[in-house]
C-alpha cells in the first residue's frame, strides 16, 4: 500500500478496495511508528485528516472525484493552514496559528488531497540540511547519520520513508531538489510564478517558488496540476496556460537534444556521483537523446550572487517579524525598540540571524551598487548564459548535489561550505528556470539526484523525460530499509 | 573585505537584532567569511548590464481599486501578543 502510486492508489480507492479513511490510517499509523526517529514532521493533524478523508470517500463514492481524492499527503510547514500551527520552523512562529489557507493548500484541499500534517524544515527555508530547524534535526531515511538535504527536509524524508504518499516543498536555491536528491525521490521546481506564493512564507520574493516532492514524475504530475495556474493573490503569478501535465508524459525522447554544462561536471564534483550521472545520460542515449557539451561561462558566480540576492530580500521580508502583531515577544519588555530588538534575537536562530544581518549590510547606504545592484547585473548574466543554451538544447542535464548525503553535524559550524552544496541549483532560481531531480544510481548506498533544467514553463517536458527514465530504469523504485511493516490494505 | 565590531552593531542596530558583546567577534568573523564569497562577483564586468529585476521581465500587473476583502480584525487580532480594544500593544511611546 505504502509504496503505491496516486494513480493506483486513486485506482483502488474508485473500485472500493479500500477507503480513504483506511488509507489515512495507515499512513498515520506508519508516522506513529516511524517518525520520532526520522523527525519529518513538526504537527500532525489526525482529527482534521480523518474528517477530510470521510469527505473524500464520499465524493469517490459520488463518482466525482479527481485523482487527488482521498490521496494522504503533507505540507512543508511554511504554508499557511488555517486554523493550525505554521512554525515556518523557527522558534518565532511557535505559537503561530495561521488564520487563512494558502493557495497550495486551498487548491489541493479543493482536488479532495488529506493532508497528514506539517513537515520540518531548515528555519524559514534557511540551510541546506534541516539543521536549523527550532525543531531538530531531521534524520535521513536511508541512514540515520545522515542529513536529509534542506530546507524541504522533512517532506523529502517524509516521502522516502513512505510516510505520506507526497509532500509540498518550497525551492529558493534548491530546497525541493536538494532534499529530493539526498534522500532518493524526484522533486519539481516549476518556473518562477507558476505555482502561487501567496500565504507561502516569504524568505526571498524574487527566487520562491513551490513545487512538489513525490516518489515519481508521474506522481509530480499529478500534484503540480492541482497547485498550478493563476493566482490573483500573487501580485507575480503567471498568467500563461496550465497544460494537462499527464498527457506528454508517455511521449518518446527520439531526437531530444540533451545539454551538459561543462561547468557543472569540475573539480567539486564527487567521483561517483559524477559516473551515476554519466549513467543515467547514457540511459537517455539509448532512448534516442543527443548529448553535446555546453557552456554556462557564469555559473560560477551563482553562489556569491545568491548569497547578496536572497538576504537582501530575506531581511527586508522578515522585518515584519516584531513581536507586535503576531509570532513571539519578549517577555517584559523595556520600550518598543527593546521589544522589537530582544522578541528578533530570541525568536530567530543563528543562521537566519547572520542571513538578516549580511542582508541588512548589502542594502545600507553606500553598499546597495556594490552588492544589490551589482547581483542584479550578474542575475542578468546567467539567465543570458541558459537562453542561450535553449537555444541549441531542449534540457540541460547535470548532478543535483555536487555530493550525496553529509553527516549530521560535518557542515553545520561552516555556512559558507554548506551554501557551496546548493552550487548546481541556484541558477535555476536565479533565472526562474524550471528544474527537476531525479534519483540516479546510488553510490556508497546513497542515493544520487539527476537535475534536469528546462526552459521557461516546460515543466511537461521536464515530467516526460523524468517519467521516460522512471519507466526505463528502477532507481526510483529503490526504497530504504527497515520501514516496511505490513499494512491492513 | 572583513567587518569590525562596530560595523556588526550598526548593521544589528539597522536589522534590530540585539548581539551581545561577547557575540560580536565570531558574529564579525562569520559575516567577513560570507562577504569574501558574494566579493567573488567583482570578477565579472557588469557595466552596461541592465539589473535583472523579474526572472521574466513581467510588468507589474494592475487591478481596479475595489474593495475584495472582508473586515477580519477580531480574528487576525486573536493571533496577537497583545490587544485591547481592537488595538495592538506595544510598551508606552509617548510620556
Amino acid at each position: 500500500m505504502h509504496s503505491k502510486s496516486i494513480a493506483a492508489l486513486g485506482a483502488g480507492l474508485r473500485a472500493g478496495d479500500y477507503s480513504s479513511v483506511d488509507l489515512t490510517r495507515a499512513f498515520l499509523e506508519r508516522i506513529d511508528r516511524y517518525d520520532e526517529d526520522l523527525n519529518c514532521f513538526i504537527t500532525l493533524a489526525p482529527e482534521r485528516a480523518l474528517a477530510r478523508a470521510e469527505a473524500a470517500d464520499k465524493l469517490i463514492r459520488s463518482g466525482e472525484a479527481g485523482p487527488l481524492a482521498g490521496i494522504p499527503i503533507a505540507h512543508k510547514d511554511i504554508f499557511c493552514t488555517n486554523g493550525l500551527k505554521t512554525s515556518c520552523g523557527s522558534k518565532m512562529l511557535d505559537s503561530f496559528i495561521a488564520p487563512y489557507d494558502a493557495t497550495v493548500v486551498s487548491r489541493l484541499d479543493e482536488a479532495g488531497a488529506v493532508m497528514l500534517g506539517k513537515t520540518n524544515m531548515d528555519e524559514f527555508a534557511m540551510g541546506s540540511s534541516n539543521e536549523t530547524s527550532h525543531y531538530g534535526v531531521v534524520r535521513n531515511p536511508w541512514d540515520r547519520n545522515l542529513v536529509p538535504g534542506g530546507s524541504s527536509g522533512g517532506s523529502a524524508a517524509a516521502v522516502a520513508a513512505r510516510l505520506c504518499v507526497a509532500a509540498t516543498g518550497t525551492d529558493t536555491g534548491g530546497s525541493i531538489r536538494q532534499p529530493a536528491a539526498l534522500c532518493g525521490i524526484t522533486g519539481l521546481k516549476p518556473t518562477y510564478g507558476r505555482v502561487s506564493r501567496y500565504g507561502m512564507i516569504a524568505f526571498a520574493s524574487s527566487l520562491d517558488q513551490a513545487g512538489p516532492l513525490t516518489r515519481s514524475a508521474e506522481d509530480a504530475a499529478a500534484i503540480l496540476q492541482a497547485i498550478a495556474g493563476f493566482d490573483r493573490r500573487d501580485s507575480t503569478s503567471a498568467q500563461e496556460p496550465v497544460p494537462d501535465y499527464s498527457e506528454q508524459l508517455e511521449d518518446p525522447l527520439v531526437g531530444l537534444k540533451i545539454g551538459l554544462p561543462k561547468e557543472y561536471f569540475n573539480e567539486g564534483l564527487d567521483g561517483e556521483v559524477a559516473r551515476s550521472i554519466e549513467l543515467a545520460v547514457d540511459e537517455y542515449r539509448r532512448m534516442g537523446a543527443t548529448v553535446m557539451d555546453i557552456s554556462l561561462p557564469n555559473s560560477g558566480l551563482s553562489v556569491a550572487t545568491y548569497y547578496v540576492v536572497a538576504p537582501a530580500e530575506c531581511s527586508s521580508n522578515l522585518s515584519r517579524f516584531d513581536g507586535v502583531r503576531f509570532g513571539y515577544r519578549c517577555q517584559e519588555p523595556k520600550n518598543l525598540e527593546d521589544l522589537y530588538k530582544r522578541s528578533r534575537s530570541e525568536g530567530f536562530g543563528a543562521e537566519v540571524k547572520r542571513r538578516i544581518l549580511i542582508g541588512t549590510y548589502a542594502l545600507s547606504a553606500g553598499y546597495y551598487d556594490a552588492y544589490y545592484l551589482k547581483a542584479q547585473q550578474i542575475r542578468h548574466l546567467i539567465s543570458d548564459d541558459f537562453r542561450q543554451a535553449f537555444e541549441k538544447v531542449d534540457v540541460i542535464m547535470g548532478p543535483t548535489s555536487p555530493t550525496t548525503a553529509f553527516a549530521i553535524g560535518e557542515k553545520a559550524d561552516d555556512p559558507v561550505t554548506m551554501y557551496l552544496s546548493d552550487i548546481y541549483t541556484i541558477a535555476a532560481n536565479l533565472a526562474g528556470l524550471p528544474g527537476i531531480s531525479i534519483p540516479v544510481r546510488p553510490a556508497a548506498g546513497r542515493p544520487v539526484g539527476l537535475q534536469i533544467v528546462g526552459n521557461y514553463f516546460q515543466e511537461a517536458k521536464l515530467l516526460n523525460v523524468a517519467h521516460r527514465l522512471q519507466r526505463e530504469s528502477d532507481w526510483h523504485l529503490a526504497e530504504p530499509l527497515g520501514f516496511s511493516s505490513p499494512s491492513r490494505i | 573585505m572583513s567587518l569590525e565590531r562596530s560595523d556588526v552593531e550598526k548593521i544589528a542596530h539597522l536589522a534590530r537584532l540585539a548581539v551581545s558583546s561577547d557575540e560580536l567577534d565570531s558574529v564579525a568573523g562569520d559575516l567577513s567569511t560570507i562577504l569574501q564569497l558574494m566579493e567573488q562577483m567583482n570578477a565579472v564586468n557588469t557595466d552596461g548590464v541592465i539589473p535583472m529585476a523579474h526572472p521574466l521581465h513581467m510588468a507589474q500587473r494592475l487591478r481596479p481599486d475595489e474593495v475584495s476583502e472582508i473586515d477580519e480584525r477580531d480574528h487576525f487580532q486573536s493571533i496577537a501578543p497583545a490587544t485591547e480594544n481592537g488595538l495592538y500593544l506595544v510598551p508606552r511611546v509617548i510620556e
